[in-house]
């Protein structure tokens, strides 16, 4: 047994009771709807969801101000007998993004999933809020829990919301992608648990912070890696893991669709990036890192070629999405090769997390921008999107303002992600990620400029929208996706907020 | 052999069995089955794993129970959720079954 990292006893940090308040709001928020009913279920979510705003921007303050991660005790019992929750950098920006985004699809949901008075109570409206609601608890769940069995829960918390989100229409093809959307998600957790198992076993402890002092290069450990890993690529949704994602994300009604591609894969991710980096990056090989990244690189190459091939402007965004996952796995190496040349490792953390934000608010705004087409043309063929321009000008702005996010013009957050990634990799010396990443840029653009173009041709006979969508419907969608173009701009704050908490010299004092 | 190294192949053995028919089987309801062997033998690790940890005198480890009996309520709300879709699926196709309808699906995998 190895001596502890010299390390204090954790005790609740000023602020903690925020990371509380994050974590119970949305669930209470789920219970309300539930007793209140569905006529009421629409109010319990705008109510909550601007409140978790304001927390999110409490705890990302707070954690700005003091510079270190903020810690909540339950109940005062230090681990490893107790539980704790944890918000340091790369928590806190998810909690916010997650808020920014579910807010967003909020105002832009309102209208879909109402229930006007003198109607009747309809199953939709109200499996739509509770589940929202429920997704944004398991997501703060998944952000702030400190061990690795309430991830678990977390995690299996965001697959129980997310399946009926797949389904709220309830045709065939959307049941047969919820199940098996389910079955992945159900295969990826049984492997995280018994990776959990195992690590117990070897260690005696399921805590991050003394879990990462613990591990050992030893086959129980190599075995849990392993495990735990492939589990969570199943439910990221990782190529060749990805069959799952397209019929799923497509089928699902456009608000369901923007919290699934935005935020549902980026909790499993979350998972892997606290797995390698903070619980057991000193056994982590080299070789294991190039292995991810390649699986991400094939992920980006028939993503995107796959996605140029489709009919449907859905579909399309949701391989998009499958070759947009690809890109946060190329994060893993670089930081394996920064930290092994003793430099820090900033470079490909801030720039994977910052590709994971980028790609949550352009993919959303894409999603729904997808939705009010669809709205309004009835059918969503990419051949047939002729006259779109003329009828939905900010609407396809958006698409367009996404799109340059996903591709990585500046000054998006896209472009400021890959080139932090991108320097890395030359830094390491990986030039076969840059080749990779620069690829993937020409084919996402290819598809983003086909649409576009497709969408900006006029047609003589005005042909007549199928229903007229409000103007503040489309002004949600554009704000959306110009937050996402600006994102780059990130790069002119004073702190870099991912890294608070980090602990930086980490690899130099590992074998 | 002792005790704890039998019960740990066993569990072994119920996580293979279960993958296989997890990944082979392709009606839904043998895959949800196969879910809960491979569930079952994770607990018969954790249960493994409480008796090794065991303190003196102790009969075993109380942290894995604690999470076994949290799995376990876990893995039944899938199952019932999984087998609400297959009823559902049924309901409205009179088949369940995960192949796609049209030729435009990806392949299932």
């Amino acid at each position: 047994m190895n001596a502890l990292p010299a390390m204090l006893p954790e005790t609740t940090t000023a602020g903690g009771f925020l990371l509380v308040l994050t974590l119970i709001l949305p669930f209470v928020g789920v219970l309300a709807a539930l007793t209140l009913g569905g006529r009421h279920a629409r109010r319990v979510a705008m109510l909550a969801i601007p409140l978790g705003l304001v927390l999110s921007l409490a705890i990302v303050v707070e954690a700005v101000q003091t510079e270190r991660t903020l810690v909540y005790l339950l109940g005062g019992w230090a681990p490893p007998l107790g539980i704790v929750l944890r918000a340091d950098g790369l928590s806190a920006v998810m909690l916010l993004t997650t808020a920014v985004i579910l807010l967003a699809v909020a105002l832009f949901a309102h209208a879909d999933f109402d229930t006007p008075p003198g109607t009747r109570e309809a199953r939709r409206p109200f499996m739509f809020w509770t589940l929202l609601l429920a997704m944004w608890g398991s997501l703060n769940a998944v952000f702030l829990a400190g061990d690795l069995f309430t991830l678990y829960v977390a995690l299996e918390l965001l697959g129980f919301a997310g399946v009926p989100l797949v389904c709220l229409d309830e045709r065939a093809e959307t049941l047969q992608a919820a199940l098996r959307y389910l079955l992945f998600a159900l295969l990826g957790s049984v492997l995280y648990m018994l990776g959990a198992v195992l690590l117990y076993g070897a260690y005696g402890t399921l805590d991050i912070a003394l879990l990462a002092g613990l591990v050992r290069p030893e086959p129980a450990a190599f075995a849990a890696a392993a495990l735990m890993t492939v589990g969570l690529l199943a439910k990221t949704a990782l190529f060749p893991l990805h069959l799952w994602l397209p019929p799923a994300h497509a089928g699902a009604p456009a608000a369901a669709s923007a919290v699934l591609s935005a935020l549902a894969v980026k909790g499993s991710f979350f998972l892997v990036i606290r797995l390698w980096l903070d619980v057991m990056p000193g056994i982590i090989t080299p070789a294991a890192g190039q292995l991810l990244a390649a699986f991400g690189a094939a992920a980006i190459l028939v993503g995107n070629v796959v996605a140029l091939r489709q009919k449907r402007l859905k579909m399309l965004i949701a391989y998009s999405t499958v070759a947009q996952i690809g890109y946060l796995f190329l994060m893993f190496p670089l930081a394996a090769g920064l930290s092994a040349m003793q430099l820090p490792n900033d470079p490909a953390v801030t720039g994977g997390l910052l590709q994971a934000v980028s790609h949550a608010t352009a993919k959303a705004a894409m999603f729904m921008g997808a939705g009010l087409i669809y709205a309004t043309l009835g059918h969503d063929r990419i051949a047939d999107l002729a006259g779109v321009g003329r009828q939905l000008p900010m609407t396809l702005l958006a698409f367009a303002l996404g799109g340059s996010a996903l591709v990585g013009l500046p000054p998006a957050g896209g472009f400021l992600a890959k080139w932090l990634l991108l320097s890395a990799a030359l830094t390491t010396g990986q030039w076969w990620w840059v080749v990779v990443m620069v690829v993937g840029g020409l084919l996402t653009s290819a598809y983003v400029f086909i649409v576009v173009m497709r969408a900006l041709v006029t047609v003589d006979a005005g042909n007549t929208p199928k229903m007229v969508v409000p103007r503040h419907r489309e002004a949600v969608v554009l704000a959306l996706a110009s937050l996402s173009f600006l994102l780059g701009l990130a790069a002119l704050l004073p702190v870099d907020i991912v890294q608070i908490g980090r602990p930086q010299p980490f690899a130099a004092g590992l074998p | 052999m002792n005790v704890p190294t039998l019960f740990g192949l066993c569990g072994a053995v119920l996580v293979g069995l279960g993958l296989y028919g997890l990944v082979v089987s392709p009606q839904p309801l043998r895959k949800i089955l196969a879910f809960n062997l491979v569930g079952s033998g994770v607990f018969l690790l954790f249960g493994v794993v409480a008796r090794r940890g065991a303190a003196l005198g102790m009969g075993g480890d109380p942290v894995p129970q604690a999470l076994v009996i949290t799995g376990i309520v876990v893995a039944f709300s899938a199952t019932a959720l999984a087998v609400a879709l297959v009823l559902r699926l049924h309901d409205m196709t009179g088949a369940a079954t995960l192949a796609p309808a049209d030729a435009d699906e990806p392949p299932v995998a």
